[in-house]
């Protein structure tokens, strides 16, 4: 190809130069910064290199293992359980002649314009020991005392979790429902006349068809759940005794909370960036795979 | 469907509806009761309203907090559509292999964890001296290769015969994106803008790092702090909730059709 460099191909990179260079500036700058951190250690502004030592110290701090533990159990029990209440959720609303759809699909989606801050802080009142919720489940006697939803480590892991879900479940929705009104109705109709009950439709017709927006969906939220903050630190603030803190929680610990070692921090930060590198990359090869 | 079915649909789908609406509706109820009523699970309006809102805003400057939120949303959402927006429209109109590298490099950014950013940033920033400035909270924010791709996207479907019409009327490269692209791609702006508003709006790790005075605090900081102190009023946290929750609530349901269209519009 012959290369011009009229008017039009300069103009061309002047388009896309200034917002390129900000990026450059403010994400992979810093990474690269971060990553050079990671094999420095000190104090204030006098940092110097100690090699490999940061990561040595990954592997023995109890606290960066719960961390990276807490987060892995947010994602392995909360994307999938969101992820399929999300398609079941579109699947029903999708139903043709189904009535207060509207209605519904407003309330679900409703969630997802609440400020993480603000969600959160509602869920820790309702979930408080003498809150709402234990008074509900006290007056139906679904439970004679009060459950200790955010002093239990185990309930106080539950309500984070389903604290996420409330939260995102229509988000994810309404990717699947838009991919689902674009699927040929007549598919369906070829499958009932072949005599598929609904639920084998489900999984023969609409899950299969829904894979590259499933794939996209398990990719957004496996990185939204590995960088978890604003509930963590709204709802339990990591507690009680660390059993709900997160990766991104421990960071910020690290570098604003305890005494300030940017370091270290910057070293369990590249903790994250391997996973949702890593777990970009099986889901792909999952995903992304020939049937 | 038989009738059986259909019931254990609704009855599904009501509940969902119900869990979904119910921490809204705790939050209205809460706005006018006392602290001790909420912390006690009381499940009905009460008289506290007034007292609430007098005790939020004596001990906090929450208007100030709101002029915060809604300086930063609106000027990073406005920088956020015009660079973007110039990307999108660079790489998708002029595209070359070079610029398709370039992008795909780019792309990269999406999979940075904020939390291995977020610690350089501060350092550079208070090299810069303006941490502690809307400034600080705003410049990380104003381009994403999120946006960018999200603009790419819906330029796809831009009539190109309309760049050629306005070059034969000899208008520059740069007055064919402000005169002609611009106007003709308002819904997808509109789209970018809403969602782009949302998250700068509910934005809190970030501000939380970089505003450290009381004064340029904005509202989920605010609402995080009053949460967290020692002995919370729930009374005006509730307040504080509806406030903050209110201008994005309302938005939602003036502009939903371009709010899910800008959800959607990267994946179209």
């Amino acid at each position: 190809m012959e290369k011009k460099w009229n008017k039009s191909t300069i103009a061309g990179w002047q388009f896309v130069l200034w917002p390129s260079l900000i990026i450059m500036l403010f994400s992979f700058y810093p990474m690269i910064q971060s990553l050079l951190l990671s094999f420095q250690s000190g104090k204030g502004t006098v940092y110097s290199f100690v090699g490999l030592k940061n990561y040595v110290r990954l592997f023995s701090d109890p606290m960066f293992r719960q961390a990276v533990s807490n987060t892995l159990l947010y994602l392995v029990i909360q994307v999938p359980i969101m992820l399929f209440l999300g398609l079941i959720i579109a699947y029903f609303l999708n139903m043709p002649g189904l009535r207060f759809k509207g209605f519904y699909r407003t309330a679900i989606f409703l969630p997802c314009v609440t400020s993480l801050v603000s969600y959160a802080v509602l869920f820790k009142s309702i979930f408080s020991v003498d809150g709402i919720l234990n008074r509900m489940l006290m007056s139906i006697h679904l439970v004679s005392e009060p459950v200790g939803w955010l002093t239990d480590p185990l309930w106080a892991r539950i309500v984070i979790i389903l604290a996420i879900t409330w939260r995102w479940t229509g988000y994810n929705m309404i990717f699947y429902l838009s991919a689902m009104q674009n699927i040929d109705p007549s598919v369906y109709e070829a499958a009932s006349i072949d005599g598929a009950s609904k639920t084998r439709q489900f999984f023969s017709i609409t899950t299969p068809m829904l894979k590259p927006i499933i794939l996209f969906t398990a990719i957004i939220s496996t990185n939204g759940t590995l960088q978890l903050f604003d509930e963590v630190v709204n709802i339990t603030n990591g507690g009680p005794g660390n059993s709900t803190m997160t990766i991104s929680n421990y960071i910020y610990n690290l570098s604003f909370v305890y005494t300030p070692n940017f370091g270290y921090a910057a070293t369990v930060s590249y903790a994250i960036v391997i996973m949702v590198a890593v777990l970009a990359f099986l889901q792909l090869k999952v995903g992304g795979e020939k049937d | 469907m038989s009738k059986l079915n259909k019931s254990v649909i609704h009855f599904f789908l009501i509940i969902a509806s119900v869990i979904s609406l119910f921490p809204f509706v705790w939050m209205l109820i809460g706005m006018t009761n006392t602290s001790s009523d909420i912390v006690k699970g009381k499940f009905s309006f009460g008289s506290s309203f007034s007292d609430n809102v007098s005790h939020l805003f004596g001990s906090t400057n929450l208007g100030q907090a709101f002029w915060n939120s809604a300086l930063i949303a609106v000027v990073g959402t406005l920088l956020t559509l015009l660079l973007s927006s110039i990307a999108g429209y660079g790489f998708e109109i002029y595209r070359t292999k070079g610029k398709d590298r370039l992008f795909g490099i780019l792309m990269l950014s999406m999979m940075m964890p904020f939390a291995a950013i977020m610690i350089p940033l501060f350092r550079m920033f208070s090299k810069f001296g303006i941490l502690n400035t809307p400034v600080a909270v705003i410049l990380p924010t104003i381009t994403t290769a999120f946006m960018i791709f999200f603009f790419m996207q819906n330029t796809k479907s831009f009539p190109r015969e309309l760049l050629q019409a306005g070059r034969v009327d000899g208008l520059g490269e740069l007055r064919l994106f402000t005169k002609v692209y611009m106007p003709t791609m308002k819904p997808t702006y509109a789209a970018a803008a809403i969602i782009t508003f949302m998250s700068n709006w509910n934005n809190f790790l970030w501000p939380l790092i970089a505003l450290q005075s009381q004064d340029k605090k904005t509202l989920p900081l605010i609402v995080s702090s009053l949460a967290s102190s020692y002995n919370p009023d729930y009374g005006m946290i509730m307040v504080s909730i509806v406030i903050t929750t209110l201008p994005t609530v309302l938005i939602f349901f003036l502009l939903q059709k371009q709010f899910v269209q800008g959800m959607l519009g990267s994946v179209k």
